[in-house]
């Protein structure tokens, strides 16, 4: 059950995506987020369909993989749905006791529901084509010019490669635990909400007490090999900007050029 | 309680980069008292093929009956599957978390609906079949006890249900051998005094070799070889092949063997090769 949990998850085949610089997929992450907001008019959501479908289509990630990270926010993108259907004013198409729906109401949700995919989807992509260490390389990398104002970038970083280094781990771990507490005859499925919750404790017990200890180990491990924080380290890959990224970089500007563009004509 | 296996698969992670085939047509049966053990290097499916055994992981096809009762048919009650399977995991210290040893032992009889008096007679009875102490111990918070008495606190967790069918994995793994070898003696003890099936799990031939009527050897999600320990020694070759070994002392008889020097009986613990040779060197 938990090994359905896509975000955050690296997707490892060999593809341009992947290829290129995190520093540009983080920026253009970033940039497109900020595009999504941009977007006034239904119709422009299809440019942005075909961008995301083009790098779907170069990074060799099955769509459905994909799609599989929009699980966990199921019930959000329904809410999400179901308030704006109901509740903006407008023309009435249809009518029954409280519940009214609007023509705006429906392309108000329509519109709602697509820039929430579009806004998982996309940040999907980049775990989805980028290894942790590469993400938070990247992270570190542009995170650096604030450093003159007190940023501790490279702790940031740190900090971040660790968390993306457990999730996987106390996942795992959580699922032993579960496994292990249900072979005693616990019950994690059923029962009302205040008996779930009770029936989370020994499961959230351990798990946070071999959390600590993992962390208490970590910590051992870096003092025992003179981890003493980002000042003077040097990196054994050093992040170049190639041909490809240069390409990307234009290739995703001309999108956002064309997106700011209809929001003025349209 | 016998146990049934047919042509059991495990496919982990379907449809993604990671997909890993765990268990690869899997049958066999395992008669009521038996002792079995199951040996297998990591990742050879054995951990994977257990936890089906009480509906922990469902198959990905195949069938597995638990007297008669068929455990991978849809809408099986599985507190049922699992009042009669018990399974102790690798490191099961790592699964408690009451304030007492007494009431996190209590806390799979609890679940299974007993009332108190039950409760507690069985958790006395679990606590002295794995050596502890019941009026010492049951206060004590279970993180302040060492590695070792953890480990029985957490087997008396799943003993204390009563189980038919008792799987244990690794019950000895990271343990120091004094402990090693009394928490051995215990299973063995308790399988003679209450005749109910134990399988255990490792990848330890002289543990395995010492203890089981039957050993189950898994290759790569496959059962590679079944018999008694002497059955399966004698496919030294084979097992080390596969990455796995024979005990010590068989290796012994073989070099003995192949010297020249006629050994009757077939040697497969300690203790058999202790009486072969008295015999030999008295017989001179």
């Amino acid at each position: 059950m938990l090994r359905d949990i896509t975000i955050g998850q690296y997707y490892p085949v060999e593809s341009a995506i992947h290829r290129l610089d995190p520093r540009i997929k983080i920026s253009i992450s970033f940039l497109y987020l900020i595009s999504l907001f941009i977007v006034k008019d239904i119709r422009v959501f299809g440019l942005v369909t075909l961008f995301l479908l083009m790098i779907i289509k170069m990074s060799k990630v099955p769509v459905n993989y994909i799609l599989r990270g929009l699980k966990p926010i199921f019930l959000i993108i329904i809410f999400a749905f179901v308030i704006n259907l109901f509740m903006t004013p407008g023309d009435s198409i249809f009518h029954y006791g409280i519940f009214n729906i609007t023509i705006q109401g429906v392309y108000q949700a329509v519109f709602m529901v697509l820039r929430l995919v579009y806004l998982i989807v996309g940040t999907s992509l980049l775990t989805l084509t980028t290894s942790p260490i590469a993400l938070t390389d990247g992270i570190e990398h542009l995170l650096t010019p604030f450093k003159k104002i007190g940023l501790p970038a490279h702790e940031l970083a740190m900090m971040m490669t660790i968390a993306l280094r457990f999730i996987p781990t106390l996942l795992e771990e959580t699922d032993k635990i579960m496994k292990a507490q249900m072979a005693r005859g616990a019950d994690f499925e059923s029962g009302n909400i205040f008996n779930r919750a009770k029936a989370l404790v020994p499961l959230l017990v351990p798990l946070f007490i071999s959390a600590f200890r993992r962390a208490d180990e970590l910590a051992m491990a870096m003092e025992a090999r003179c981890y003493r924080g980002g000042e003077n380290r040097t990196r054994m890959k050093v992040l170049k900007y190639e041909k490809r990224d240069v390409l990307a970089g234009l290739v995703f500007g001309l999108y956002v050029a064309l997106i700011v563009g209809l929001r003025f004509i349209m | 309680m016998s146990i049934t296996i047919e042509h059991l698969d495990h496919i982990y992670d379907k449809g993604t980069p990671y997909e890993t085939k765990a268990l690869d047509d899997v049958s066999l049966t395992i008669e009521t008292g038996e002792f079995i053990g199951i040996i297998g290097h990591t990742g050879s499916g054995k951990s994977t093929l257990i936890q089906h055994l009480n509906g922990l992981i469902k198959p990905s096809s195949g069938k597995i009956v638990v007297n008669d009762f068929d455990i991978t048919a849809e809408k099986v009650k599985m507190t049922d599957v699992r009042k009669k399977v018990g399974l102790v995991f690798q490191y099961p210290e790592y699964q408690l978390f009451e304030e007492t040893v007494a009431r996190d032992i209590a806390f799979g009889p609890e679940n299974l609906g007993l009332d108190a008096k039950t409760v507690e007679a069985h958790v006395k009875e679990a606590m002295a079949l794995v050596g502890l102490d019941y009026e010492t111990m049951k206060d004590k918070s279970p993180f302040e006890l060492s590695g070792g008495q953890k480990r029985r606190v957490a087997i008396a967790g799943v003993l204390a249900m009563k189980p038919d069918v008792l799987i244990l994995d690794e019950p000895t793994a990271g343990l120091d051998p004094k402990g090693r070898d009394e928490i051995l003696m215990q299973i063995k003890q308790l399988h003679r005094k209450n005749k109910n099936t134990v399988i255990l799990v490792s990848h330890s031939m002289e543990d395995v070799g010492k203890l089981a009527d039957r050993l189950f050897v898994m290759n790569k999600g496959q059962l590679a070889l079944s018999g008694t320990p002497l059955e399966v020694f004698r496919e030294s070759e084979f097992l080390e092949s596969i990455g796995l070994g024979v005990p010590q002392i068989v290796k012994l008889s073989e070099a003995l063997i192949k010297k020249g020097i006629a050994i009757e009986k077939e040697i497969v613990t300690v203790e058999d090769a202790k009486q072969e040779l008295l015999r030999l060197l008295g017989s001179k």
